[in-house]
């Protein structure tokens, strides 16, 4: 009669202390978005968008910084997307069980969590190093080889998805598999294939540590792709470092529209990808 | 001819997909041995002055020109695993919740809220440990650790000294809510996966639904358990920008947790830029090896679990 007790009292204790650890998650998201929207807000105004980021001790905005990580990103995407869904696309259709898919998959998996900072490394080697300084391009290849696995990964899941009864169907009719894929598959796949890019830009439109030794930063506007660019990130760790409260607003409000958009994208994605799982999609 | 023409062409352009993508393939693999190439490459002249003491060697002295990585490499475990330390048992705790008692319609929210953590940017981390985590640290967590365990034998040397708000605590603790997402969604996956037979028949048996938690479905997912946990230990190793805010980059190693530190991303963050002169770069550039080793070895670890979990369902199922 006693164990059993203790063993309800235990069961009661622990459930307690899981659902104590759920809010503590909760709390810290609420936190976070908290203290960026409060200070984030507060500091945020229309010269923003449309002055440059300041010196010390004046007034300015953030619009080279905006400019140059919507510039980057988009290049690095138009680097990353098209070789992810390529590479994704051998791993769910030609090369599905080969063994040369298993160790690409299994590398790809590594790279998805690797430490971005030594992207930047690879990339200031590879590129600063032979230009003989820092440039746009040089950070936007960094993005792209970030955004690259994200894109393999989430086009071979979702190709997959496509029943195979569909491409039977396509190679009865006599089409080559290349007909097939970029016919038949791809578009039954549309939606999953739209949700890796917009996953892919949530993923580095917030990197920094890729662009630290690549881009680097500028503090006027600057639209040449071989020169150092402005952007975001390094604003925003550039000013909240500094002692100037100017600049610390500034980062804030970086953060902000920072946060914002990845969010909204994630969220955007979360929404397509439930929209297609209703059609026999299990799990994410 | 008309035909014999036509299927030429498709069959030409056939081969063109079919190589394109094999080639594109083949650049994930290309792109691992270039930066691995790249950063023993870079590393080069450091290893070859400095040899094993590389490793080993706890001065970091750029006037001087002598490199030793100990100091960043201590920064980096030991962060690491303050972070896991608190980020697993929360982990833990909210995959128990959502696979257990969440209601079915607040399971979806839930689990959206806490996978949203995910995609807050790093540099955001950072921005925030900094601003808000460290002061509320410096002024109320810090001197309460000094006051009541750092008199303790043994583990209070890990809370002695001033508190500085900034340092290795205040980053273990960035990187743990970081990680915990990581962890958490591996876990509840893991959790959702054990056979519903197993439970009902601990509960046939008398079981508690904790019984069946701890004693059932936990044994039963150690794999994967195992391998989310590394998982988020390969992110918390290699994280840059969140620690560069808040470790306080000081190249010495403190017993004391509260004092301030640095990590190999850290001091390659922060020195990297400035750096003047072959050695310096380069002893840069072999900390990048030393990262780039240590977070492959983890995330390979953890993946090859996983990937023998996956391979398991599919022969059980």
């Amino acid at each position: 009669m006693s164990t059993l007790r203790r063993r309800r009292i235990v069961n009661v204790i622990a459930f307690s202390m899981s659902m104590v650890a759920t809010a503590i998650g909760l709390a810290l998201l609420c936190a976070i978005l908290w203290t960026l929207l409060s200070r984030g807000f507060g500091a945020l105004s229309f010269s923003v968008f449309t002055q440059m980021t300041p010196g010390p001790g004046s007034a300015g905005g953030l619009l080279n910084a905006i400019y140059g990580s919507l510039v980057m990103t988009a290049l690095g995407i138009l680097i990353g997307a098209p070789i992810g869904l390529l590479a994704g696309t051998y791993l769910a259709e030609y090369g599905r069980n080969s063994p040369l898919s298993t160790v690409v998959r299994f590398i790809n998996d590594v790279q998805l969590s690797a430490p971005s900072i030594i992207v930047g490394l690879f990339v200031y080697m590879l590129m600063v190093m032979r230009m003989g300084h820092f440039s746009a391009i040089a950070g936007a290849v960094a993005l792209g080889i970030i955004a690259m696995p994200v894109m393999v990964r989430t086009t071979e899941d979702m190709l997959n998805l496509v029943p195979k009864s569909m491409r039977d169907g396509s190679a009865a009719l006599g089409a080559q598999p290349w007909y097939t894929i970029t016919r038949i598959v791809y578009p039954a796949a549309k939606n999953g294939l739209v949700t890796g890019v917009l996953l892919a830009v949530a993923r580095i439109s917030g990197e920094t540590a890729p662009l630290l030794f690549t881009a680097l930063n500028n503090q006027f506007w600057n639209s040449n792709l071989n020169k150092p660019m402005a952007n975001l990130p390094m604003v925003i760790f550039q000013f909240a470092m500094s002692p100037y409260g100017d600049w610390q607003r500034l980062a804030w409000v970086g953060a902000l529209l920072i946060t914002l958009f990845v969010l909204f994208l994630s969220i955007i994605a979360r929404s397509i990808s439930s929209l297609f799982g209703q059609h026999g999609n299990p799990g994410e | 001819m008309v035909l014999s023409a036509r299927l030429r062409r498709e069959a030409r352009a056939e081969s063109v997909f079919r190589v394109a993508t094999l080639t594109s393939a083949l650049l994930v693999l290309a792109l691992l041995a270039g930066v691995l190439l790249t950063l023993i490459h870079g590393s080069w002249p450091a290893l070859k002055t400095f040899k094993w003491s590389f490793v080993t060697g706890e001065r970091w002295n750029p006037v001087a020109d002598i490199y030793g990585a100990l100091t960043p490499l201590y920064g980096t475990v030991a962060t690491s695993i303050i972070a896991l330390l608190i980020a697993v048992p929360i982990s833990f705790g909210i995959a128990v919740f959502l696979t257990e008692i969440c209601p079915r319609w607040l399971r979806g929210p839930i689990s959206t809220g806490i996978e949203l953590l995910a995609s807050v940017p790093s540099i955001v981390y950072g921005i925030w440990g900094l601003f808000v985590l460290a002061p509320i640290l410096q002024h109320s967590v810090q001197p309460w650790l000094i006051v009541h365990l750092g008199p303790l034998p043994v583990v209070g040397r890990l809370f002695q000294g001033p508190p500085y708000g900034i340092g290795l605590l205040t980053a273990g603790l960035v990187l743990a809510i970081m990680i915990l997402p990581f962890i958490t969604s591996v876990m509840r996956e893991v959790f959702r996966m054990a056979p519903l037979s197993l439970k009902e028949a601990a509960y046939g048996l008398g079981a508690t639904q904790w019984n069946v938690v701890w004693d059932v479905v936990l044994p039963w997912s150690r794999t994967g358990v195992i391998g989310g946990i590394m998982l988020g230990l390969g992110r918390a190793l290699g994280e840059t920008m969140a620690v560069t805010f808040v470790i306080g980059n000081a190249h010495r190693i403190s017993a004391s947790l509260l004092a301030p530190s640095t990590t190999i991303s850290a001091a390659v963050a922060n020195e990297f830029a400035e750096a003047v002169g072959d050695l310096y770069t380069s002893a840069l550039f072999a900390l990048g090896l030393l990262l780039f080793v240590l977070t492959f070895a983890v995330i390979a670890g953890a993946r090859l679990l996983m990937m023998r979990l996956e391979r398991g369902t599919v022969q059980r199922a």
